[in-house]
């Protein structure tokens, strides 16, 4: 095991103020059981999960609610004992509204005496060692486990790479470099040791993988408490410190500052460069899931921002409302003028804070008129910033005006389907023009053509 | 001098004689009716037929496949006219005009959020669903009125408004909404529902004044169910269009005031 600096900096890239003095020496909060949560069956990427209880039904915690629904999709089990008060369409972090299971945690069965906490496990432990590869799998995608960093794919699918395509490298993602969020720099200096077992377990997985921790330069406590957990690791095991740049979190860029290697253009993925890259977060649930038996049912969310009474970093039960996040902290300092559920740089402006939190929930900002301007956007004066800011090589500049013109050929040919959307571009435009927007649009447009064209395809075929 | 004249009116009669023995071996053979049924049509080239353009529309007609009465925008007297050149019978078609469904204007539908993005309702609804409290209603950022071929919609204290009389029925406004709450109409209905949200009562009135809570007055009002001039879609009610109510006191009556007599904008062109 040795500590090196990354060997490769990918282009582009910028430099927001990190802010993350806030909630940084916060040690994880476990809150309390909130009366209310609201499960949602989306809380993955791919298909929401199929909801399995009805209203009145009592569910015990880590019982099944939803159950997976197709190949990219995992399962939903209950955060907490409870009654379901309701099941209803309700808005999520990031603006759809997917079905969501209301459940009152401080309703008894009738008859029954206040139940004594159960201290059994959900689900039998394992023994990692003896336990074969497909029993570790199946454990995975049991406990409902999905990248907990933010796009939430289904983690089982990940540690299962299709026949020909051997993962050569597993990639530790613990660079965080959204501002503001601290939830994963707490779990690596709190929970190394889970970390180490979660490696341990997801090399078994893979066949034995090299591995690489990459963390940003600015967290050496975290790259302290990392090297002491994996100091007498045997195998081929690398801290990598990444230079401090955002987007240094994003995937593809991670294997590149990391191992070199640059993953093409979607719909591949990083498993075709022999690479998978995971989440601290993910990790230690790993860990938890195959050794205590314990399913995905909570996770860290970094509350922040300069409206927040006390930022903190929650231990949180998934399905937790904002609002007792929000109470939890001490309520707000000052009424805030804009609320984001995720980072600044690529989370979702929300509403309400009766959104409730799910498995990719890294961080609640709640930001006062102080840090929130107003401002319209103008006609691009062509300076190039976003081009030299974009970090997957895309001319943001044509490809905003090619949407502006609703020429979405333009955009494609332009390659926007590459965009990551981290924001670098609309945070270095002088114009203030919302390029990512842009991006997203001419992105959305194209699937949508693409699935049209894929469901004519299938109907022909059946003719 | 004399020669290049010579030259260039010989290589030009030549030209001309091979035109002319082209022109009349090589003709394709085109039915005249193509050209007078496509003179007929409006020429708006709306595309609301399902065919592109006029002409492709005249071609379909003269060849037999298409139904002569798929023209929105020409209606009755040119579907009478193509009937006179085609000699088949005009299937009877009734002028249909878009209809926003919705009436929560600034100051009825509550506004959850400053949105200071791109100008267009399918970028804004991918914004957390847009910047109004009701997720179903009409954002107001105009994506109807930038497709309309006529110029019928616009945008009144962030509502669409359909021109009744410019409205051609081509329905592009119909395909481009993000939240799927324009529907063509028969011009000749008067009373209309304009809310799209099927949610219980409760959690409409939360975000707008003046959403439908799905009460059943209008039905009651109009005769019941066995009259069938409603149907209901959750919480919602909706005017069934093949049977449409006509006695305009419903509309006085109902609680929710999401009713309205004519709700097509008259913009006086």
């Amino acid at each position: 095991m040795k500590t090196v600096k990354s060997p490769f900096k990918f282009k582009g890239g910028v430099h927001p103020d990190y802010n993350k003095e806030l909630a940084r020496e916060q040690p994880i909060e476990k809150l309390p059981l909130p009366a209310e949560l609201v499960i949602s069956m989306s809380q993955h990427l791919g298909a929401p999960a199929k909801c399995l209880v009805k209203v009145g039904d009592f569910v015990k915690r880590g019982q099944v609610v939803g159950e997976k629904n197709g190949f990219i999709s995992v399962c939903v089990r209950a955060s907490a004992d409870g009654k379901v008060k309701a099941i209803e369409k309700r808005l999520g972090p990031a603006g759809g509204k997917a079905d969501a299971i209301i459940l009152d945690t401080t309703a008894k069965p009738d008859g029954e005496e206040a139940a004594a906490p159960v201290t059994e496990p959900i689900l039998p432990p394992l023994d990692w060692k003896t336990a074969s590869r497909e029993d570790l799998l199946k454990r995975v995608e049991d406990a409902g486990i999905c990248g907990m960093g933010g796009a939430g794919f289904p983690t089982n699918v990940k540690l299962n790479p299709p026949p020909g395509k051997r993962c050569e490298y597993l990639i530790l993602n613990g660079a965080e470099c959204e501002p503001y969020l601290t939830a994963d720099y707490r779990v690596m200096l709190e929970n190394a040791p889970r970390i180490r077992l979660g490696v341990e377990i997801m090399r078994k997985i893979l066949g034995g993988p090299a591995v690489r921790i990459a963390i940003e330069a600015n967290k050496p406590e975290a790259i302290k408490a990392m090297e002491d957990a994996f100091a007498d690791i045997d195998g081929n095991v690398e801290i990598v410190v990444l230079p401090v740049l955002y987007p240094q979190g994003s995937e593809k860029h991670q294997i590149y500052a990391t191992v070199g290697r640059v993953v093409p253009e979607p719909p591949a993925l990083p498993i075709d460069v022999g690479c998978v890259v995971e989440n601290v977060g993910t990790v230690a649930a790993i860990a938890d899931a195959v050794e205590l038996g314990e399913p995905l049912l909570t996770r860290v969310t970094t509350v922040s921002g300069d409206a927040v009474t006390t930022p903190k970093n929650i231990l949180a039960p998934c399905g937790t409302k904002y609002s007792d996040l929000v109470a939890f902290c001490g309520g707000e300092k000052v009424p805030p003028a804009k609320v984001v559920s995720g980072g600044t740089m690529m989370g979702f402006a929300v509403s309400t804070l009766e959104i409730a939190t799910t498995k990719t929930t890294s961080g609640l900002l709640l930001l006062s008129p102080k840090r929130v301007t107003q401002y319209a956007s103008q006609p691009c004066i062509n300076c190039g910033r976003c081009v030299r800011a974009c970090p997957m090589n895309l001319n943001a500049a044509d490809i905003a005006k090619a949407v502006e013109a609703d020429d979405i050929k333009a955009a494609e040919d332009a390659h926007v389907m590459s965009c990551i959307e981290c924001g670098a571009c609309s945070f270095s435009c002088p114009a203030y023009r919302p390029i990512t927007q842009f991006c997203r649009r001419a992105k959305n447009s194209i699937r949508a053509r693409m699935a049209a064209e894929k469901a004519k395809a299938a109907a022909a075929a059946k003719k | 001098m004399t020669i290049a004249i010579v030259c260039i009116a010989g290589v030009g009669l030549v030209a001309a004689v091979v035109l002319a023995v082209a022109d009349k071996y090589l003709s394709v053979k085109e039915d005249p009716r193509i050209g007078m049924v496509t003179a007929a049509l409006p020429g708006a080239n709306c595309g609301g037929c399902g065919f592109p353009g006029c002409d492709g529309y005249a071609r379909a007609l003269v060849a037999g496949t298409a139904p002569n009465g798929a023209c929105a925008a020409g209606g009755d007297a040119c579907a009478a006219e193509i009937a006179k050149i085609l000699g088949v019978a005009a299937t009877a078609t009734e002028k249909r005009v878009a209809l926003v469904k919705c009436c929560g204007t600034r100051s009825e539908a509550i506004r959850v959020g400053d949105y200071n993005g791109i100008c267009d309702c399918n970028v804004a609804a991918m914004t957390a669903g847009g910047d109004k409290g009701c997720t179903y209603g009409c954002l107001g950022y105009g994506a109807c009125a930038n497709v309309c071929p006529k110029g019928a919609i616009s945008i009144h204290d962030g509502l669409a408004k359909v021109d009744k009389r410019l409205c051609i029925g081509c329905g592009k406004c119909v395909a481009i909404c993000p939240k799927k709450l324009i529907e063509l109409v028969p011009a000749s209905a008067t009373i209309h529902v304009l809310c799209n949200n099927p949610d219980k009562g409760p959690s409409v009135r939360k975000v707008c004044g003046v959403g439908c809570m799905g009460c059943h007055l209008c039905e009651k009002n109009s005769g019941g169910k066995e009259a069938g001039h409603f149907t209901f879609q959750g919480f919602l009610a909706k005017v069934n269009y093949e049977n449409p109510p006509t006695d305009a006191q419903i509309v006085a009556k109902c609680p929710a005031k999401c009713m309205a007599e004519d709700a097509h904008f008259e913009s006086g062109h």
